[in-house]
């Protein structure tokens, strides 16, 4: 059964691991993001993620319908943070199982990259020597079947 | 009959704006583009709009060319940076 969510608290991995597996599986993969401690030359200390959680919600529902098609199976479970996180902390967790580790890896990896394509979720960062500034982020690429409303 | 519309703005779109919603009249038959239009000619910060920022209608992605309704919920959705 495949788990999408928001969350304001930390990311548990061995939680999110636990959902997926199955005996019929012999791939289980599983993709923190994490937040760094410096970005473009400056230290940074904390980001602050912000969504527009009533749309994200469906978004990243619809990302991960997208996945259990590349993977076979309903195995997934994605996890994004929102909310003020400190260098190290997780800010994203990905975890897929599938039969074969070929499909594993091309669901997790599509997960993360339309994360970063049309989820709305958007981070500023807090710099070490003061200051903080949003990140720049990506042009969204919305869902291919977005339909102009009659 | 006016159209009344909610915009939402996030992030770098919300400091232009100085506030995370505004409520809007616009004229029947308007588009979102026109809600757009109508945001940077009210000048100040929310000049440096972009022309054609990405936008939601009622929370799934939509096309500035879409046409509005009473009660609608514009977000305009800037560069995303999740993961």
């Amino acid at each position: 059964m495949a788990l999408w969510a928001l969350v304001r608290e930390p990311i548990e991995a061995a939680r999110i691991l636990a959902h997926v597996g199955d005996a019929a599986d012999g791939a289980t993969l599983l993709f923190l993001g994490v937040v760094r401690d410096h970005a473009d030359g400056r230290a940074v200390t904390r980001i602050r993620y912000e969504a527009y959680e009533e749309m994200a919600g469906s978004v990243l529902a619809a990302i991960v319908e997208e996945a259990c098609r590349l993977l076979g199976t309903d195995r997934i479970a994605v996890v994004h943070r929102v909310g003020d996180l400190s260098v190290g902390e997780v800010s994203v967790a990905v975890a897929v199982s599938s039969p074969h580790r070929s499909e594993a890896y091309e669901a997790s990896r599509y997960v993360i990259e339309q994360i970063k394509q049309r989820l709305p979720v958007w981070k500023k960062e807090r710099f070490a020597e003061g200051g903080e500034a949003w990140v720049e982020g990506t042009e969204p690429q919305p869902d291919p079947d977005t339909r102009t409303r009659a | 009959m006016p159209l009344a519309v909610r915009t939402l703005f996030f992030a770098a779109y919300r400091d232009l704006a100085g506030s995370s919603s505004l409520d809007l009249e616009l004229p029947e038959g308007a588009t979102v583009g026109d809600l757009v239009a109508s945001l940077r000619a009210r000048g100040g910060a929310l000049a440096q709009l972009p022309p054609r920022p990405a936008v939601a209608l009622n929370r799934s992605y939509a096309r500035l060319e879409d046409a509005l309704r009473t009660g609608d919920e514009v977000a305009l959705i800037p560069p995303v940076a999740g993961g």
